[in-house]
Parts: C-alpha cells; sequence; structure tokens
C-alpha cells in the first residue's frame, strides 16, 4: 500500500504551501506577466505616454539586425563556456580522485574560483589582459601576436569565454568528482581484471556512470552561460567591440537601461523565457532519454 | 521579550518618530540624486552644506546613486512609482529623452519665474546654457558640472622629438606631422583620443561649423536625420584610420579608457575631456612632467573653423510630483548655485567650467589661471565664437544608443573592416531608425 501524509484539517495543505506561492507569485509570475505587458506597449521612459502597439515590439527585434548577431553570438558563447568548463572540471576531477596524498588540499583548491563572484572574475581577467597593463597581455604580445581585445572581436569572445568558464569549473569540479566517488570501486576492479587499461575504464565504465551528473550539469551550464554570465561581460567588453560578445541578456538590459526602450527589452525578455522553456523542454525529453541512470 | 525593555523600545520608537517629526517640520528636504562619485562627491555635499548653511527652511540631501545612466534608471524608476526625487542630475546626451517626458520635469525657467526667483539666463555661459534651452531660448534644466574637449600635449616628449614644447600643432596636418616626429625620437605612439564621438565627431562637427543632424541639430524638432558622413568627417577619419599605420594614431578604447596612454607617456598628444585636467594634474604635472592645454586642432581648409566647441558633462532636472511649496526651495538652491563665489569655488575644486560669466571673473580675479595654466582653456574655447545652429550643442534622442553605433561603425574603421565613408553611412542609416523610432514615440 502508498504511503501517504493526510491532514485532517482540509485547509492545513493550502496554508502550508501558501508561502511558496506567495514566492513564486510575486517573484515570478507577477514580474514575467508585467514583461509580457510591457512587450505589447510601445511608450517613452517615464511612463507619460504609452501606446498599445500589438506585436510591433516583436517585428521589429526579429527584424533588427543586431538581434540576429546576438543570437549568434549567445549560441557560440553558451556553447564554448558549457563546453570548455565541463570538460576541464572532468578533467581534474578525475585527476584529483585517484591523487592519493594531499587530495583535501587539491580539492580545495580546485573549488576556490567557484567563490569569485562573475563580475569580479570579469574584472579579473579583464585586467590580467587589459593591452596596455595587464601582464598576460605582456606575455602574448610577447610572443607576436597582436592583442587587444578593444578591438578583435574574436579576442574579446575569447577572453569572456575563458572567463565565464574558468569561474565555472569548480561547481562542475565538485559534482563530477561526487559523482566519481559514488561509482563503486568493484566496478572499475572487476574491468581492471579483465585487462581494461586506464583510458579504457574510463570510456566505458567511468564515463556511462558519470553521465547522469554530466547531464543535470550540461542544463544548469547551459542556463549559467545564458544568464549569469551577465556579470563577466558587463566587467570586462560591455558587449563590444561592435557588439562581438553582446550576449541576449546583455542585450536585454542595455536595451532596457541604457536604451531606454523598455517595449523592445520586454519583447527581448519574453523571447529569451520562451528559448530557456524550450531549451529545458529539449534536454529533458530527448538527451536525458540517451543518459545511463 | 522581557517587559521592561519592550517599554524601553517603545520609548525609544516614540522618541525617535517624535524627533523625525520635529525635524520634517522645521525643514524641508530637497532630494538631489547625482551621480559624481570620489572627490566629485565631496565637492557636492560641501555644496549642500554650504546651502544648509545660509538658510533655515530648506536642507538639501544629495544622494549619490551611481554611474549617470544609473542615476538616469533609478530616477525614472522612482518617478514610475511616484517616488521622483526633486532633483536628479542627467547627462547631456539625456536632454532629448528628459523634455520629451512633459509630465514629468519642470522645466527651469518656469520654476524660477513661477517662484519669483530671480533669473537672467544671458548670466549662463552661452554655449553652456544653450546646449540645455529650447529653439526659442529658454533654460530646461540647470547646468551643473561642464567640461569640454581640449588638447593636450607632453612637453617633456616634444623636446625629445626636437619640437618646441611651447608650440601644440594648431591644425589637423601638423598634428600628423608632430604625431611623426614624436613616434621617431621613440615614442609609442603619436596621439590618442578619450571619448571619439563626442570628440572626433560632435564636437569636431561644432568646431568646423558643420551642422549634426537636420533642423538645427534637432533643437528644431524630433523628426531629424543625421548629417555626420558628410565629406569632412569622412575625409576626418579616413586621415586619422591612415595613420594608425606607423602608430602616429592609436585608437585607445571608449569613453575614458585611453586616458592612462597620455598619463603613462606612450602617447605625446591627447585630445580629451577638460574634466580630465585633475587627473592629469595628479599622475603628471605633480610628479614632475610638464603638460600643456591648448585648442582642439582644426582642417585649415574648412571655411569657418575653429568656430566653438561643444560641451559635455551634466545638468540638474526638476521632477514632477513633490508638494507645490518644496519647488521654491529647489528655486532658492538653483540661487545658490549660479551665485559667482560659489560657482567659482566650484569651478576651481571640480575642473568643469564656470557656468556663469560672473564665475569665470571671479576665478580670474583670484588668480587661479596663473597658478593652474591652461585651466582656463575650455571656456576660452567654448566662448570663442557667437554658437551658430550648428555649433549650439546637439538635441538627438536615443542618443546614448546612436553614440553606441557611432562607437561600433568607428571601432569597425580603426580595425579595418570598413572605410570611413561605409562606416559612416551606416552610422546615419542605423542612428535615422532610433531618432525615427523617437520621433514616433514622443509625437
Amino acid at each position: 500500500m502508498q504511503k501517504r501524509v493526510t491532514f485532517d484539517n482540509r485547509l492545513l495543505p493550502y496554508l502550508l504551501v501558501t508561502p511558496q506561492l506567495i514566492i513564486t507569485i510575486v517573484f515570478f509570475i507577477w514580474p514575467a506577466g508585467q514583461a509580457l505587458f510591457q512587450s505589447l506597449l510601445r511608450e517613452d521612459a517615464f511612463g507619460t505616454s504609452s501606446e498599445f502597439v500589438w506585436f510591433e515590439n516583436f517585428v521589429r527585434v526579429i527584424e533588427d539586425e543586431s538581434y540576429l548577431n546576438s543570437f549568434r553570438v549567445t549560441a557560440i558563447f553558451s556553447i564554448s563556456v558549457t563546453v570548455l568548463s565541463l570538460a576541464i572540471a572532468l578533467v581534474l576531477a578525475v585527476m584529483a580522485d585517484r591523487i592519493v596524498r594531499g587530495g583535501t588540499t587539491y580539492r580545495t583548491l580546485l573549488i576556490w574560483p567557484y567563490a569569485v563572484a562573475p563580475a569580479v572574475a570579469g574584472a579579473l581577467w579583464g585586467f590580467l589582459f587589459n593591452p596596455r597593463i595587464g601582464v598576460l597581455a605582456y606575455g602574448i604580445e610577447s610572443i607576436g601576436v597582436n592583442w587587444n581585445y578593444f578591438l578583435n572581436g574574436d579576442q574579446a569572445m575569447l577572453l569572456v569565454v575563458f572567463a565565464s568558464a574558468w569561474s565555472r569549473i569548480g561547481y562542475n569540479f565538485v559534482f563530477f568528482l561526487a559523482g566519481l566517488q559514488a561509482i563503486p570501486r568493484s566496478l572499475i576492479e572487476a574491468a581492471a581484471i579483465d585487462g581494461a587499461g586506464p583510458a579504457r575504464r574510463f570510456w566505458t565504465v567511468i564515463f556511462p556512470l558519470l553521465s547522469p551528473t554530466g547531464f543535470f550539469l550540461m542544463v544548469v551550464n547551459i542556463v549559467f552561460a545564458f544568464f549569469e554570465t551577465f556579470g563577466v561581460i558587463h566587467a570586462v567588453t560591455q558587449g563590444g567591440p561592435s557588439k562581438a560578445t553582446e550576449i541576449l541578456v546583455y542585450k536585454v538590459w542595455s536595451d532596457s537601461f541604457r536604451g531606454l526602450d523598455l517595449g523592445g527589452s520586454a519583447a527581448q525578455s519574453v523571447i529569451l523565457m520562451a528559448i530557456v522553456v524550450g531549451l529545458t523542454v529539449v534536454q529533458f525529453r530527448y538527451i536525458e532519454r540517451r543518459v545511463h541512470y | 521579550m522581557h517587559p521592561m525593555s519592550r517599554r524601553t523600545l517603545f520609548a525609544a520608537a516614540l522618541a525617535a518618530g517624535t524627533c523625525v517629526a520635529g525635524i520634517a517640520q522645521a525643514q524641508t528636504e530637497i532630494q538631489f540624486w547625482h551621480a559624481m562619485g570620489g572627490q566629485l562627491g565631496e565637492a557636492v555635499n560641501r555644496l549642500a552644506d554650504g546651502f544648509n548653511k545660509g538658510q533655515k527652511d530648506y536642507k538639501l540631501v544629495p544622494i549619490y546613486k551611481g554611474s549617470y545612466t544609473e542615476t538616469l534608471t533609478a530616477a525614472i524608476a522612482a518617478f514610475r512609482a511616484k517616488q521622483a526625487p526633486h532633483l536628479v542630475q542627467v547627462f547631456e546626451v539625456g536632454t532629448a529623452n528628459m523634455m520629451a517626458a512633459k509630465g514629468a520635469v519642470y522645466p527651469v525657467h518656469q520654476l524660477m519665474a513661477d517662484f519669483k526667483q530671480p533669473f537672467d539666463i544671458k548670466a549662463y555661459v552661452a554655449p553652456v546654457a544653450g546646449y540645455y534651452s529650447t529653439a526659442d531660448g529658454k533654460l530646461l534644466s540647470m547646468p551643473f558640472n561642464s567640461s569640454t574637449s581640449v588638447f593636450y600635449w607632453n612637453k617633456d616628449m616634444f623636446k625629445k622629438a626636437g619640437l618646441d614644447p611651447e608650440k601644440p600643432p594648431k591644425t589637423w596636418p601638423e598634428v600628423g606631422e608632430y604625431g611623426k616626429k614624436l613616434v621617431a625620437s621613440g615614442a609609442k605612439c603619436g596621439f590618442t583620443t578619450q571619448w571619439q564621438t563626442w570628440i572626433q565627431i560632435e564636437n569636431f562637427g561644432a568646431w568646423h561649423n558643420i551642422p549634426f543632424a537636420t533642423k538645427q541639430n534637432g533643437f528644431a524638432g524630433t523628426d531629424i536625420q543625421l548629417l555626420i558622413n558628410d565629406p569632412v568627417r569622412v575625409k576626418h577619419i579616413e586621415t586619422l584610420a591612415s595613420w594608425q599605420k606607423g602608430n602616429v594614431f592609436v585608437y585607445g578604447g571608449r569613453e575614458g579608457k585611453s586616458t592612462p596612454m597620455f598619463t603613462s607617456g606612450d602617447c605625446g598628444m591627447f585630445m580629451g575631456s577638460a574634466g580630465t585636467a585633475g587627473t592629469i594634474e595628479a599622475s603628471m604635472i605633480s610628479k614632475g612632467v610638464p603638460v600643456g592645454t591648448g585648442f582642439l586642432p582644426y582642417w585649415p581648409d574648412v571655411k569657418g573653423a575653429p568656430q566653438n566647441s561643444i560641451i559635455g558633462g551634466a545638468t540638474i532636472w526638476v521632477m514632477q510630483g513633490r508638494p507645490k511649496a518644496d519647488y521654491k526651495g529647489v528655486g532658492q538652491f538653483f540661487g545658490y548655485l549660479s551665485d559667482p563665489a560659489v560657482q567659482a569655488q566650484w569651478h576651481m575644486e571640480t575642473g568643469y567650467v564656470p557656468i556663469t560669466y560672473a564665475a569665470y571673473e571671479v576665478a580670474k580675479s583670484r588668480g587661479f589661471y596663473q597658478a593652474k595654466p591652461g585651466r582656463d582653456v575650455a571656456i576660452k574655447q567654448l566662448t570663442l565664437n557667437e554658437p551658430t545652429p550648428n555649433s549650439k550643442g546637439l538635441r538627438i534622442g536615443n542618443f546614448v544608443q546612436i553614440r553606441d553605433v557611432m562607437d561600433e561603425e568607428l571601432e569597425a574603421v580603426w580595425a579595418g573592416k570598413k572605410t570611413a565613408k561605409q562606416a559612416l553611412d551606416s552610422a546615419v542609416e542605423r542612428g535615422n531608425k532610433l531618432l525615427a523610432d523617437f520621433a514616433r514615440a514622443n509625437k
């Protein structure tokens, strides 16, 4: 028989979920509704004159060349950040998992970057690679590369990708390490007895068993790359040069807070919401099926 | 909770309440949101102190709200929530947007008339007041911190290059020639510029008396178009781009990012805001590196150049929505701010230009310009000639975004991706779309 919690009082369960409901309504449903409504309006920043324009804001946004560019930039940026931070974290976790002596120290040190907020990480990287005063920029210049991310869009992109991925490695590392430690030793030992070398053991035993963790991290990392990297972009490039690093969420911010175009910006937010919902659905419905649990 | 402590708490709360009420009855608070951080913020606090000590009815409360953009955004959000401050400092590029917000702002000329405050627009330096006035000369917002772009040169580096350290280049061809000599003498770069759109496109136009946009640069209407792809500007940008070869000109980033290239001694010449004088003094002059300040260079083949430069900086806008009586205090504060002695003090402390002719005279009479040579270049350049419709100022809607567009297009030129003509044509096309949007939203 199924074990079930029952309430004698019919109101009590509702009362218990009320705080959660209030939080959801106040902090999610209400602002999302406002964004939806705003996206159908055209008004000046102070809200003194307002016109209902149906879907014109969406049409304008979609026809805007810089919006399409922002899409492309976001795709390149998110995929690069996710792949890079997952790959590096996985390598580090596998290595840290093998270490016998001083393992805790390594682990602690590798988790540290996660404590650095993205905006601070951005400022640090921007400073290190500043073409005029950066220490690392000096090193790059000395091997004959003309380094200037203020002007070169590809270099700017490279820099924000690395800064974002770096600030994410610690988080991924913790999860991968926990995942590795949850794999029963007996499986690995059995494979070893059967004659499988370290590489083979990794690909045929460890990697598949690690895939639920990997899948979870991929979802979380893509969402991170979409939204939380704002701080890095803002601190390092402000979306420049020539919009080469203007990801969608940065454009939403810049159009509304710098440009004071509330309608257009709200329309972009709505599109962004739809994208994230879509991405999540695709990930859980199609990719999850291929994951071993 | 212990009954005693509860009673104490209650008493304390009551006392605090009466105390606040007591102040509120005696004095009306005037909220002033501004964007002046660091030393400038302290100068603002001193201004407020001076005003508060001079009278008993009002208390001016300056509140630092972050950057110009953040301050403006905060004020807009507050206005929408019906909690607007009385006064907000808005940068010059926000002027058209503020003007269009009818019902949200209280024009200064009207406020001064409503409360019968003494006020004469002719007392204010013409290119400063003109930038913030209607086409028929009525002041909309109170000039506060104004600068303009000037030319700086490193005298030590001039000497090393065999140039006369007391003779800055007057024209652009001379800048090119001097730049080559500087680089030949071992300098990393001939010259660089701050705020490329403000200096090389906007001020460049006023200085050469050529328009930036139709309808008197936007003063006579909102349905306007940009005119920045004219032959003079195209030639100018083309020349700068060609000077990148050999590092005669080196681009150092947007806004004020290039300043360290001059202060570190990489570049021998520099076009920047007059407000940077303080930084230059602290990091160069006080360390024994002599720096000269002069007028911006011009193209000698352009008729009417040099005309006068235009300002940058910010003004104080009065927001609607507060009790009518409060605005009397605002009027008094504006009177205090325009007082020659107060204004001269602000000018000498901060490096911003004096906003009234009388304040300029006060600074002169105190020997300020002998002690700090070059600090009067900005005001001399602003008032070089009677402003024309091309050099009065700019009234451009969505200006923040249009500056972004110009920045992007110029960067494409510096990166060698576009020719000057292509970039400026594209800036006009993209900018006109933003202007059309603005005209539509603010009919």
